[in-house]
């Protein structure tokens, strides 16, 4: 999968569980930029990716995560 | 819907737990409003509760712990001695927690109960060995249990359960402990929380109260009516005889709990029975209080089993094997639950898992509750052959005492007086003592009234009190079970009443009727006995009187067996 086609499922992901459609996610998108994503909300997406994807984040990844950017990298490290 | 305020107190996030016990109990008919309490504050806020916790007044506490907030931990190596100590502490800590509960909110009490752990130091020792953390998980389940048993508004979510059914390599998360401080993995909240609106929903009489039956493929194997009864898989001969054996065991075993059995099957009702009647069968006819077997929709059935039962048919859970009887019946729209049962191999799993019959409560009278059902079912099939209601009621031989209370019946003659809200005049609730003191009271006439009929006994039905008061006799309490609407109850009460006011030198009767949003029905009840109306307010409620020599006893149909 392609680094665009991986940004595309994610931020598909992102409108459905921030219910947004106007969200656009992007390299440098952090939690401060979307509205509502708070540690709860955190909780939930994270989940949701790892079910978009059939993954599971590694503890060590999520706790590092600075940006989207980073995410996508690790679902393409994870084969994706 | 009812609302109904719940408290989680928590030693782990709670915010999923309350999004999803929010959606499993409005699907039950209730409303939740939440408080939680600050992460990992449930000691502290049971012990001493914060304003927001006193001022929010729960209706429900749950007690949201699990292993990660257990205070200390046993090691391998320990004394038993040592442990036991650590068990007494863990308790002691525990209990204080649940009394404080018990004393600030008087309100029902939910508490986890301890998972099994996720690993196992000494491996399967772990299990027995006084220094195993799995045996020690056990020994304080089972201080839990026996706490639960001693404490009526004290219940146990068991997750060590659900954890088990759930699996527990999939339930125990650390990552999502270690990141989030969730005490389970997110993926098995649904369940956690589905299992715990169960309680819930049963604390508050939103659970089934009847398992309604299909019978071909569902309660055996196979069509009776094309088959013949020879013909159907039930017993112990092949291996689908002994599913539905299992089955039909598990269904006659409800009987137990309360749970009142019924028939809805398409079938010629001969064949339902002669299929109920096989030899193998552990069902019978008589296990059931109404058998619906006719080529009528079961929609329609179901309607009239709850008509027949006195019952909602949302009270219902509906059993069939025909994934277009249960469509039909889903899409009546009537609000009986209708399991997806595919394969007999898993009806009880399916069933079991529908948290359906969900006992908190239960009394002897639970196990006796079912065939109460079937009696007045029976009564009721028989007032459908009669020409006339009075030959019915005369085909009843009913049996009536009707005495002083005594202390025998004083635990019955409390429960019915503060429960029962339709037949009930004034619809005052007093203690079991308040009514001891009144039967005490020389200045009361205080009766209460048993009822038996050929079908059985319906126990105490009815409670009258009643306080003398210069020359006239005022009645401060007149209720009756609705069970025994209809069969001249109350007119051989009020004979009896009317007898003993007379034998003292009473001259006059005074009743009273004061309006609710449920006794409508008793509002004519002393105009009816010929009393006359003397005072109405704009409420509703209204004073009546009656000369007591114009009185006429009235009771027909009920034999009165005097003291």
């Amino acid at each position: 999968m392609t680094r665009q086609q991986v940004f595309e499922r994610l931020n598909r992901v992102f409108q459905d569980v921030f219910d947004n459609e106007a969200l656009a996610v992007g390299d440098a998108t952090t939690a401060a930029d979307v509205p509502g994503w708070d540690s709860l909300m955190h909780i939930r997406l994270m989940g949701a990716v790892e079910d978009e994807f059939d993954m599971v984040f590694d503890m060590k990844d999520v706790v590092s995560l600075q940006n989207v950017g980073e995410m996508a990298d690790i679902i393409m490290a994870k084969g994706h | 819907m009812i609302d109904k305020k719940v408290a989680v107190l928590g030693g782990s996030t709670t915010q999923d737990v309350c999004s999803l016990l929010e959606l499993f109990l409005l699907d039950g008919g209730i409303r939740p409003q939440f408080y939680q309490s600050e992460f990992g504050q449930y000691w502290q806020d049971a012990v001493f509760p914060p304003q927001a916790l006193c001022d929010f007044a729960p209706d429900v506490v749950f007690v949201h712990t699990s292993l990660r907030n257990l205070a200390t931990r046993p090691a391998p190596g320990m004394a038993a001695a040592e442990v036991t100590q650590m068990l007494d502490d863990e308790m002691a800590r525990l209990t204080q927690m649940w009394q404080a509960l018990a004393e600030q909110f008087d309100c029902p009490v939910i508490q986890n109960n301890f998972e099994p752990p996720f690993y196992r130091l000494m491996g399967n020792r772990d299990a027995w060995d006084a220094g195993g953390l799995t045996h020690y998980v056990h020994q304080l389940n089972g201080r839990l249990y026996k706490y639960a048993a001693a404490h009526p508004s004290f219940y146990i979510h068991d997750i060590h359960y659900l954890a088990a059914e759930y699996g527990l390599s999939r339930w125990a998360d650390p990552a999502a402990w270690h990141l989030y401080k969730y005490a389970l993995a997110p993926a098995a909240i649904p369940a956690f929380a589905a299992n715990l609106s169960h309680i819930i929903l049963s604390l508050y009489g939103r659970n089934k109260k009847a398992l309604v039956m299909d019978l071909d493929n569902t309660l055996w194997g196979g069509v009776v009516g094309d088959d013949g009864v020879e013909g159907l898989e039930i017993g112990h001969e092949t291996p689908m005889g002994e599913v539905f054996s299992e089955f039909q065991q598990y269904v006659k075993d409800h009987r137990r709990l309360g749970v009142v059995l019924a028939v809805n099957s398409k079938n010629q009702p001969e064949n339902a029975l002669a299929g109920l009647a096989h030899p193998e069968g552990t069902l019978r006819e008589e296990d059931f209080a109404v058998v619906c077997a006719n080529w009528q929709p079961k929609d329609r059935n179901l309607a009239a089993i709850a008509d027949a039962l006195n019952l909602g048919v949302d009270a219902l859970a509906f059993v069939d094997d025909n994934p277009a009887e249960r469509e039909l019946v889903r899409q009546a729209g009537l609000g009986a639950a209708v399991p997806e049962v595919t394969r007999p191999e898993e009806y009880i799993h399916v069933l079991d898992q529908s948290g359906f019959f969900e006992t908190t409560v239960f009394s002897a009278e639970d196990a006796a509750r079912a065939d109460m059902y079937r009696q007045n079912a029976q009564r009721q099939s028989q007032q459908a052959q009669f020409a006339d209601y009075d030959a019915f009621l005369q085909s009843l031989a009913m049996r009536g005492a009707i005495r002083p209370f005594e202390p025998l019946y004083l635990p019955r003659i409390t429960q019915l007086t503060n429960k029962s809200n339709q037949f009930n005049l004034t619809t005052r609730r007093y203690t079991e003592n308040e009514l001891q003191a009144m039967a005490e009271n020389p200045a009361f006439i205080c009766l209460y009234g048993k009822l038996e009929d050929r079908f059985g006994d319906n126990g105490v039905v009815s409670v009258v009190a009643a306080e003398a008061e210069a020359g006239a006799l005022h009645i401060r309490l007149w209720l009756m079970s609705c069970r025994v609407l209809k069969r001249g109850m109350e007119q051989a009460m009020m004979d009896a009443l009317a007898a003993r006011a007379a034998a003292r030198g009473i001259k006059q009767l005074v009743g009273y009727y004061y309006k609710t949003a449920k006794n409508q029905m008793v509002q004519d009840f002393y105009a009816e006995f010929g009393f006359q109306k003397v005072a109405e307010t704009p409420e509703g409620d209204s004073e009546w009187r009656l000369e007591l020599s114009a009185y006429r006893p009235q009771n027909r149909w009920i034999k009165v067996e005097e003291a």
